[in-house]
């Protein structure tokens, strides 16, 4: 069992916990993602890293509720504890095997979206414990949906905040700081993008244009998260990767999107059935449109 | 009595009816069948079938204390050999080990050895009777990574011997492929894996699930923390793909995702959140037990199932008696059939399945004659979800993570057939991760072995 020690809510619809697993936190690294199971009935979710203390033995899961499962997540409160809580899965991010020479090379761009906004955070701020300012940008469709500001403010060297409302900062959507950025005479030789699948493929095809690699961090369909099921495949260049063992992080100019999108949307239908059933209670025998 | 030639029958469901259900298949046999089904064996002097098992239980020694109605002697005569009498009596191969050297085989049936194994078992879990440990505690502490047949036996071998083992396991329930890939109506997991892990627990292993080793802790730390030995029994979870064109598409699984969100996430039961999907014809590709699970659970879960093979019949890796199984409950066998593309619709959602028809030609390496294509034979199948069961390779987690691990070809660790010592000193392996994918018994002789090994290293030591 797993206790949460804190659960805050960032966003309208993003939420925080930092979780007791002093094993984990001792071999964590930034862009390495783990699994939780709320109980025995519940499905094992994949969720992003977002922070980790070796010391107090805590790691901090950020989710927004979208499947039952996760979803069933809000039900537990401070004291309470998950049921399982496995990991670091995942390669750690190619930051973390730089030499300090080659990290002050890089000139970092960061860009990240909902709740990808939060395993950025870590990465970041390892960037920063070691000397180097990394620009980072978040986007967010309104001001409501913005977490992590300050926190991010203290890591990073530059922050852009973007709205597609504009009701906060800038108005517009990520790509759109991007070419500003480029426009001003900014230059970045490396780009990190976390955030939903439609907003990592437009920014690689805007920082492609600009010749900036970028790395991505995928969170397709997963099961075990060992490489076991092969349900997170993707293909990546001519290969087919298991994002739980081969990333979560690639090349983000090698993804094929298109498939991506579609196998995230498997489960649609028996999602939404679950989701009524889960709200409705059993009742529910289809037919209303929405499974 | 009837024939002596013919083995007494054992009950099993309905086919009709079990094809809608996952409750277990053979129902296995009472205590009257059991000994009626004994006094079959002819207590061979020299037992051949013990040379047909792999952890070579007294198998003449415990159906004679059948005959007796000594159930529980037989228990102890079986438990001495093996740690998941249960499990085994259910999967192993019988056909081809134990039964196939019986001398009542060559004019009849051979005695149905596995049946009686599993009904001493059953009795002895309705009976409240477990293993003992044979030794007093020795204060050495080993570590098990995986909780699969090997880790399961070297740990238990380990105990009774009085050692202090930890099994660290990667999923969030014990028990390897038999938690989370052979299915309910085979190997019922509450009533009977369970309980065989609970036996290996009360020898005193502790079991830590959610730690992968390689990730969560390593091998090394493991040796650091005091830990005086370790025993790798990571199986071969590896799924294969074929990679024919179409095979990312949606409704296109391995099936060790099939398998696992139905036994270990238990997508068949309402009250689990595990989606799966909800298949109307499938198209299973492989001819191993593996493929028959995977065709059986779909039949369960509403599919009419097609299992496309690309040798004939004769060459079916699977137990016989999941191929007489699965045919009784109408999978349909397209065999010398081999997939070259699966063809989706305008979303990527499979629509069918190319396949091309296959000849057998010469012998290959395994022995089994080699099929070949027909030039011209392709054929379009309409389905719509493609299950591949091609075979799975352990996974390099844990080599990856251990300096000095060393590896074959195939991704298998090397490990002393006589001891299960691998290239790293205190480091033992056995079951799939160093055969690649196996049996269940094979594995369970490996975690014996390397229990027999660890123990004489660890006494060398003193
Ligand atoms: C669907 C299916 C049906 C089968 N049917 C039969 C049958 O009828 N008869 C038969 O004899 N055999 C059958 N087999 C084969 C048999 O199950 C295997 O040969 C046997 O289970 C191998 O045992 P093992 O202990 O080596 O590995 P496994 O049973 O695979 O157990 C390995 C365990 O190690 C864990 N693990 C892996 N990596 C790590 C890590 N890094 N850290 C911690 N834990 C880890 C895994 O999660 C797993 O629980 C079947 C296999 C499958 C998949
Ligand atoms: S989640 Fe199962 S292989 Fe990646």
């Amino acid at each position: 069992m797993f206790k949460i020690l804190s659960k805050t809510q960032l966003s309208a619809v993003v939420w925080e916990m930092v979780v007791e697993a002093p094993l984990l936190a001792r071999h964590c690294r930034p862009g390495q993602f783990l699994i939780v199971r709320k109980d025995e009935v519940g499905e094992r979710i994949p969720l992003t890293i977002c922070d980790y203390d070796t010391e107090k033995g805590t790691v901090t899961i950020v989710f927004q509720p979208v499947g039952v499962s996760s979803e069933k997540f809000l039900e537990l409160e401070e004291g309470d504890s998950f049921l399982d809580f496995v990991g670091p899965l995942g390669r750690p991010s190619d930051i973390c095997d730089m030499s300090d020479e080659e990290l002050r090379k890089k000139k970092f761009l960061f860009v990240c979206g909902g709740v990808g906004t939060a395993p950025v955070y870590p990465q970041v701020k390892w960037l920063h414990e070691r000397g180097i300012s990394a620009d980072v940008i978040i986007g967010c469709r309104t001001k409501d949906l913005l977490f992590y500001e300050d926190k991010m403010r203290e890591v990073a060297g530059h922050l852009y905040v973007t709205t597609d409302d504009g009701s906060y900062m800038h108005k517009g959507v990520v790509t759109t700081v991007i070419d500003e950025l480029v426009a001003e005479g900014k230059e970045y030789n490396h780009c990190v993008c976390i955030g939903p699948m439609i907003m990592m493929k437009f920014c690689c095809l805007t920082t492609q244009k600009y010749g900036i690699p970028t790395i991505v961090s995928m969170n397709p369909i997963m099961v075990d998260g060992t490489g076991m099921c092969g349900a997170c495949r993707l293909t990546v260049g001519d290969e087919v990767k298991f994002a739980c063992v081969d990333g979560p992080e690639f090349d983000g100019f090698k993804i094929n999107w298109a498939e991506c999108m579609k196998r995230a949307a498997m489960y649609k239908t028996v999602e939404g059935e679950a989701k009524l059933r889960y709200q409705e209670g059993k009742t529910h025998e289809g037919g209303c449109g929405n499974c | 009595m009837g024939n002596v030639l013919e083995r007494i029958p054992v009950r099993e469901q309905d086919p009709k009816v079990r094809a809608a259900n996952f409750d277990e298949v053979c129902l296995g046999y009472n205590e009257e069948e059991a000994v009626a089904e004994a006094q079959r064996c002819l207590n061979c002097k020299n037992a051949k079938c013990i040379t047909g098992c792999p952890v070579n239980i007294r198998i003449n020694e415990f159906i004679a204390k059948v005959k007796e109605r000594d159930f529980e002697g037989a228990y102890r005569t079986i438990s001495q050999s093996s740690a998941l009498p249960a499990v085994c009596g259910r999967v192993c191969p019988q056909e081809t080990q134990c039964e196939g050297k019986c001398i009542r085989g060559i004019k009849g049936d051979p005695v149905s050895i596995g049946k009686l194994e599993r009904f001493v078992a059953d009795y002895a879990r309705h009976n409240g009777i477990v293993p003992t440990p044979d030794a007093p505690p020795n204060g050495h502490r080993i570590a098990v990574v995986g909780s699969g047949p090997a880790g399961l036996t070297c740990a238990g071998d380990l105990a009774r011997m009085g050692y202090d083992v930890t099994i660290f396991e990667a999923l969030h329930k014990a028990g390897g492929v038999l938690t989370y890939g052979i299915p309910e109506f085979r190997l019922p997991k509450d009533e009977v894996v369970a309980k065989e892990v609970e036996n290996v627990k009360a020898l005193g292993v502790k079991i830590c699930t959610d730690v992968i080793i390689g990730r969560t802790e390593s091998v090394d730390e493991l040796l650091e923390q005091g830990f005086e030995a370790v025993f790798i029994g990571s199986g071969a979870g590896l799924p294969m793909f074929m990679g024919i064109p179409g095979e990312n598409a949606n409704g296109v699984f391995s099936a060790n995702e099939y398998l696992t969100r139905n036994n270990l996430m238990k997508a068949f039961r309402d009250d689990y959140d595990t989606p799966i999907y909800k298949a109307k014809k499938v198209v299973v590709v492989g001819g191993g037990n593996v493929a028959m699970d995977a065709a059986r659970t779909a039949l369960r879960l509403g599919a009419e199932v097609h299992l496309v093979y690309r040798r004939s019949e004769a060459e079916l890796p699977a137990r016989a008696e999941e191929v007489h199984h699965a045919k009784e409950e109408g999978i349909i066998f397209d065999l010398l059939t081999n997939p070259v593309e699966i063809l989706t619709d305008e979303n990527d959602y499979v629509r069918g399945i190319r396949c091309i028809r296959m000849e057998l030609g010469e012998p290959d390496a395994s022995g089994r004659r080699r099929p070949v294509p027909v030039e011209g034979s392709e054929f379009e199948v309409e389905c719509d979800a493609v299950i591949m069961s091609l075979g799975t390779s352990p996974n390099p987690l844990i080599s990856s993570t251990t300096v000095g691990l060393d590896i074959n070809r195939r991704k298998c660790i090397i490990a002393d057939e006589e001891t299960g010592a691998t290239s790293r000193e205190g480091v033992y392996a056995g079951g799939d991760a160093v055969t690649g994918a196996a049996t269940v018994i094979l594995a369970m002789g490996a975690g014996k072995t390397a229990a027999k090994g660890i123990d004489e290293f660890i006494r060398s030591r003193k």
